[in-house]
């Protein structure tokens, strides 16, 4: 019998449970999914729960509901990786052997990083982050009791997962307050260590233009040195200070903490993995997808969904001894929620910025690129069950290829 | 692409100011983007470029700010005082090497 361990059930490695358990003879090849979580979190969600929208109830399922019934699911954290010996430990002294193994361990907020974030009388009191479900659910008392202020919506160093979500959350609050009819009163601003409110130019101007028309304070290359709890303002490493009453902040973002012990990531613990096939620069028969990676695409769930078609297919190829046939393009795909029920939509790549244009999309319809319509809003909301239904149990989405398609957009 | 003089020399720029050909890059060169960024290179300023150029001819990608810190003496505070406004963006302008990325 031979052996696929996946270390991680989140996103990608649901999926990558899915993808290979429909392609491998069970007879020949056990897979087995390492990991402690008890609730898989619909992660897009996390992002409505501070504003009402959701509970925390309606956007998690339990784990073992979600994985084939020909996997086998290792209900435990992995406590050491050991390449050399192809072999995993997990926390009850386990030891798991494999042919191949699979890093899908994510990534993670790391709000030690900057220094007074987590003092006792400003963490999940004044401050606040919207990245875990602890976060998301603390902070929906926070937005329904606040009367108005400085509501400082800041991210503190890139890469940080689903870098969109931080622009969602300002537009939302801005829709939030206007329908409270205390707008007036709130000051709203966008704190961010980049030179725009995006990454690439196209997009950065169209979110720049909307932060614009909804009277959003955007301030730029602001790069975090201190959160002064006591008088309720953030610091940056050139002496600048934004005032807050209110802080909703995207922490440092890291890869696990396993990869950290194991020393087998960068300086943020990102592993180095080959942006085409998948295969990590550890060793050829470890590979990794999703928030994992260092590769230079977004940390979402739309890059680890295209991500695994791409990697069943080498990895198959791999166990066949084979040369790899997929490559990976760096496509990701994000809705973009900008308030008052419309949303945006970003479709890109490693080499092609996002752009406008349109989208196709079965029963919706054609989506508008980088342009806010309700269409957009809907599609997002759609998406929360086409995750549970589709993407997690590796059920293609028609007309949406793992490879970024370049008809339909206005390329300059 | 726009040609800037650098180092006595017409050389290739984009519209940021950064240098398209890597190799062309030189000591005068450096020097002069420095100053046209009101940086008066120093020991320590040298410290952070070199650097900044040998760890993008190991892995053709330009080190953010954390791995500038972890990797050399500089701490995070000094880098900002050596680079006012933005130290991985400005650094990378002086290396010759291209605007750090860290960004998708």
């Amino acid at each position: 019998m031979k052996k696929i361990v996946i270390l991680g059930a989140g996103t990608g490695g649901t999926m990558m449970a899915h993808h290979l358990s429909k392609k491998l003879n069970s007879k020949e090849w056990q897979i087995t999914v390492v990991d402690d979580i008890q609730d898989h979190y619909y992660q897009p969600g996390f992002l409505f729960v501070p504003f009402g929208n959701y509970t925390l109830d309606q956007i998690r399922k339990p784990q073992t509901s979600l994985l084939p019934r020909n996997v086998r699911f290792l209900n435990q954290a992995t406590k050491k990786i050991d390449p050399e010996n192809n072999s995993i430990e997990t926390s009850s002294g386990e030891k798991l052997i494999y042919d191949v193994l699979i890093i899908a361990t994510g990534s993670r907020i790391v709000p030690e990083e900057t220094p007074g974030l987590t003092e006792e009388d400003t963490w999940r009191k004044t401050a606040f982050d919207f990245y875990t479900a602890d976060g998301a659910a603390a902070l929906f008392p926070a937005m329904n009791n606040f009367k108005g202020g400085n509501l400082v919506v800041h991210l503190a160093e890139m890469p940080i997962k689903c870098p969109v979500a931080p622009l969602e959350f300002v537009f939302l609050a801005d829709y939030y307050f206007k329908r409270k009819g205390i707008r007036d009163k709130v000051n709203l601003s966008f704190v961010t260590p980049l030179d725009g409110a995006f990454t690439k130019p196209t997009a950065k101007k169209a979110f720049g233009n909307l932060m614009q028309q909804r009277n959003i304070n955007v301030i730029t290359e602001f790069n975090i040195s201190e959160v002064d709890g006591q008088n309720k303002v953030i610091k940056s490493y050139d002496e600048k200070e934004v005032a807050f009453d209110l802080l909703v902040t995207v922490p440092v973002n890291m890869g696990s903490k396993l990869i950290e012990d194991c020393d087998l990531g960068d300086e943020l613990f990102f592993i180095d993995t080959d942006p085409a096939t998948l295969q990590s620069k550890i060793k050829e028969n470890i590979f990794v997808l999703g928030d994992a990676t260092n590769v230079g695409t977004s940390k979402a769930g739309s890059v680890a969904h295209f991500q695994s078609e791409i990697l069943t297919r080498n990895i198959l190829d791999f166990i066949r001894g084979k040369p790899f046939s997929a490559s990976f393009d760096g496509h990701a795909n994000c809705f973009i929620e900008s308030g008052n029920k419309k949303g945006m939509l970003i479709d890109f790549n490693y080499t092609q910025e996002p752009v406008t244009g349109s989208f196709p999309l079965p029963v919706i319809g054609p989506l508008p690129l980088l342009k806010e319509a309700r269409r957009n809003h809907l599609g997002k909301l759609a998406f929360r069950w086409i995750y549970w239904n589709m993407l997690l149990k590796a059920r293609s989405i028609p007309f949406v290829s793992a490879h970024m398609k370049k008809s339909g957009k206005n390329i300059v | 692409m726009a040609t800037a003089t650098l180092g006595g020399k017409s050389i290739e720029v984009n519209d940021e100011g950064f240098i398209t050909n890597q190799e062309d890059w030189s000591k005068e060169i450096a020097l002069d983007i420095a100053k046209n960024l009101g940086i008066e290179m120093t020991d320590r300023h040298w410290v952070v470029v070199n650097y900044m150029r040998e760890d993008y001819a190991k892995t053709k990608k330009s080190p953010t700010v954390r791995r500038i810190t972890q990797n050399t003496d500089v701490n995070t505070k000094e880098l900002y005082a050596l680079f006012p406004g933005g130290p991985g963006k400005k650094a990378a302008n002086i290396a010759g090497v291209p605007k750090p990325a860290g960004c998708v």
